[in-house]
């Protein structure tokens, strides 16, 4: 049966994880933002908690997530969805550089081994795809892994990897063979400390200044033959690549919490400095009879409710175990859009308080536009939702 | 617990609305829009399925079934989907009956709620939205004045959908500095009903301007006369419907859109092998299921009984916004073709600028 109201179990996960977000995120959130690449010890409490896809879940939970939800009232991912709602309200930047919580953790969590559980599961472990010449196009990462006896050996170079110089293992996408197109990319875990991998350099960005990205260089980095996640066979078709992209489908909808997560964040500041200057958010009036300034605000409200309610449905429906591909597309493609706008609207409205960096404003300005590009840019969501809706190949709809 | 997915019996709503609307109304909407009028046998058939007076005690002659918004969200988007001046005509008699259900006293439900329990389509509507720039429900410029056991009603309606043969209409004013409702008997001395009203949409959708001159109306037909009044209820289930509405309407524009991306042929491949014309497309299928989930949002309030008077006006919001921006996009996306009345999508456009411009056209 239809219901959008949250019951007690969420207010519940929502009033704690705000309240988490409230002291020990936002306190520091301009600190991490002033001071970048210096890693926020305040952070180190969360190391034994699972944030980012649960480091403890086994494979093929569906089922169980089901049985879990039934028992508990809230499945897994409309669980996460909320607490990275509030935490990224809290600071995304910060939640971005939880440690073990990498999106490496949510790929292993997804698929590894009972083996590699044990070695990696406790972790914090990166993820590594985009490359100089591969960034939405990934599948035509050209980083090389060739097996030598009991090992593979890693060639290429990785950018853009979040918690780069934090982390303790990554998860690197390499071919097996270049000339199989996207079957013959694999994931494989790398331990930092693995002879041939360096940390070349950590960016300068915009925003999310907290979490530290950078780039890291494989030259003959030789890792353990079973660190490969999933089977090395090589398949005629794209099913082994699309199995590992399937790992997106869950961590669309997250990225999409962010993004309203830090959206309200600048609409509650928005508010209180509204209603400090004598404008009353009271949904009385109808929107054509209030000041453009109300207006906006009201209409901002929509959009951030819409956002979430997308969110919430991709987040649904994976824990009922049905296939939300399209869904996680269209969370993130809303979601990340209008977080952006959003933020850049309360700044305008917030006037010399929005620019100035004696307030966080003009940081979710900055920090939400990663939402939008980051796991898949608004135009490639876009393209995953059309390809559906139309019925239409990837050789159809470029 | 937080769930999109519908139960038994809200699927069954919803298919079988869905039906009726496949059977009667989307092949007929183009010609109704035409013609300005609804086939009677339509309404009667919708009539029949029971919608309006599900809620209504059994005393009263309806079948005594718990009142759902949720329920009624459901069947207002199917028959929004098939035509919105049908999905308001079918659905008019609610607009009478829910705020007797909600506000009337005992007394007013004893008597006025049989009047909308019959086999036959009731004449029975609303007249709340008015003539004037800005007009805003909760600013009603209709008055409605105290006089010796009774209230004289004065003011000017517009859009007062089927007013000509309603037998009574429920007239919202501002008495005593509360904004009110009052059942007032058509015929009713200083109450006129004007000439049929034309309009850019809802074309198929009989409206009229009323006027109120010194019309008097016994005090025991005020609604709630007490100091809760119960209207600002009456417009949360009312922008809850019309967010309904709109969801109807854009998620049809987005289907002939949809359809006709695949199929219409340009440079060799169907149109929708552009990204151009796919983004657009993509947008409103999303944006379609969003504007669903806030009148959802918003119904789920009502249902569990909590306040919903910032999530229906969100929903509204949304809805205002997003049934023109959508349907202008279904226009687009069809280029000339969709200029043509002969297409949907321009009736479509029409109609979307209805539910953003006016209040109260349907409620849950």
């Amino acid at each position: 049966m239809i219901n959008l109201e949250p019951d007690e179990k969420m207010v519940n996960v929502q009033g704690s994880m705000r309240q988490m977000a409230e002291s020990i995120f936002r306190p520091v959130a301009r600190k991490y933002d002033e001071k970048e690449h210096t890693y926020p010890h305040e952070l180190d409490m969360f190391k034994n908690i699972p944030v980012m896809g649960g480091s403890r879940k086994k494979k093929d939970s569906a089922k169980d997530d089901k049985k879990k939800k039934q028992k508990s009232g809230m499945g897994q991912n409309l669980s996460t969805v909320v607490t990275i709602e509030e935490l990224a309200w809290g600071d995304v930047g910060l939640l971005l550089t939880l440690p073990n919580a990498g999106l490496g953790n949510a790929s292993i969590a997804a698929v590894a081994t009972d083996d590699q559980m044990e070695r990696f599961g406790n972790k914090w472990v990166a993820m590594a795809i985009t490359e100089p010449e591969a960034g939405s196009d990934s599948g035509s990462v050209s980083t090389t892994a060739e097996l030598d006896g009991d090992e593979w050996v890693l060639n290429g170079e990785k950018i853009f990897v979040t918690c780069a110089d934090r982390c303790d293992a990554v998860v690197v996408w390499a071919t097996i063979d270049p000339s199989a197109g996207k079957s013959g990319i694999k994931p494989f875990v790398v331990e930092k400390a693995t002879p041939g991998l360096t940390l070349d350099h950590l960016e300068h960005k915009l925003g999310i200044r907290a979490s530290d990205t950078g780039t890291l260089v494989f030259n003959n980095c030789r890792i353990p033959r079973d660190n490969i996640l999933g089977s090395s066979e090589i398949k005629k078709n794209t099913e082994g690549f699309k199995g590992v992209m399937k790992t997106f489908d869950n961590t669309r909808p997250m990225i999409a919490a962010m993004s309203v997560g830090v959206a309200r964040a600048a609409l509650d500041f928005t508010r209180q400095q509204l209603e400090a200057h004598g404008y009353q958010i009271d949904y009385d009036l109808k929107p054509v009879n209030v000041s453009s300034i109300q207006n906006t605000f009201y209409k901002m409200e929509a959009h951030l409710e819409a956002m979430r309610l997308l969110t919430w449905r991709a987040a649904c429906m994976a824990d009922e175990g049905e296939t939300n591909n399209v869904e996680a597309s269209m969370a993130k493609a809303k979601a990340g859009r209008y977080g952006t706008l959003i933020t850049q609207q309360c700044c305008e409205l917030l006037g010399p308080l929005g620019y100035s960096r004696q307030h966080l404003a003009e940081k979710w300005m900055r920090d939400s536009k990663i939402l939008d590009i980051f796991e898949g840019t608004g135009q490639i969501q876009h393209l995953i939702v059309a390809r559906n809706i139309l019925n239409l190949s990837s050789t159809q709809l470029k | 617990m937080v769930q999109f997915s519908l139960s038994k019996q809200q699927k069954m709503i919803k298919d079988e609305v869905a039906r009726v609307v496949r059977d009667l109304v989307v092949e007929n909407a183009h010609d109704m829009d035409e013609s300005g009028e609804i086939p009677p046998e339509t309404l009667q058939k919708i009539w029949e399925l029971g919608l309006c007076i599900s809620q209504v005690p059994e005393t009263y002659g309806g079948f005594g079934l718990a009142a759902s918004p949720l329920e009624n969200v459901l069947a207002i988007e199917e028959l929004a989907y098939g035509d919105v001046s049908v999905a308001v005509a079918a659905l008019l008699p609610s607009l009478f009956i829910v705020p007797i259900m909600e506000m009337g006293t005992p007394a007013q439900q004893e008597k006025f709620l049989p009047l909308a329990c019959t086999e036959n389509y009731p004449g029975l509507t609303l007249a709340l939205n008015e003539p004037a720039i800005g007009f805003d429900p909760v600013r009603l410029n209709t008055t409605a004045t105290r006089d010796n056991g009774a209230y004289v009603l004065n003011g000017t309606k517009c859009l007062v959908p089927y007013a000509a043969r309603a037998s009574h209409i429920l007239v919202a004013a501002a008495a005593d500095g509360e904004n009110r409702l009052f059942i007032v008997e058509n015929g009713t001395s200083g109450l006129s009903v004007g000439e049929r009203e034309k309009n850019m949409g809802l074309a198929a959708l009989e409206t009229f301007g009323v006027s109120l001159e010194n019309c008097r109306v016994p005090e025991e037909n005020c609604l709630a006369p007490g100091e809760n009044t119960g209207y600002e209820t009456v417009l949360s289930r009312a922008r809850t419907a019309m967010a309904a509405l709109g969801t109807g309407l854009v998620r049809a524009s987005y289907d002939f859109a949809r359809q006709y991306a695949k199929t219409r042929q340009q440079f060799g491949e169907p149109i929708g092998c552009r990204q151009a014309v796919a983004f657009t497309v993509a947008e409103m299928a999303y944006e379609t299921d969003a504007l669903r989930f806030m009148t959802w949002r918003a119904a789920s309030s009502l249902e569990a009984g909590n306040d919903a008077k910032r999530h229906s006006y969100l929903a509204k919001l949304y809805a205002d916004e997003m049934t023109t921006k959508l349907t202008d996009y279904g226009v687009q996306v069809l280029g000339g073709h969709g200029y043509i009345r002969d297409y949907p999508v321009e009736r479509y456009y029409r109609n979307a600028r209805g539910i953003g411009n006016f209040e109260a056209l349907a409620i849950v």
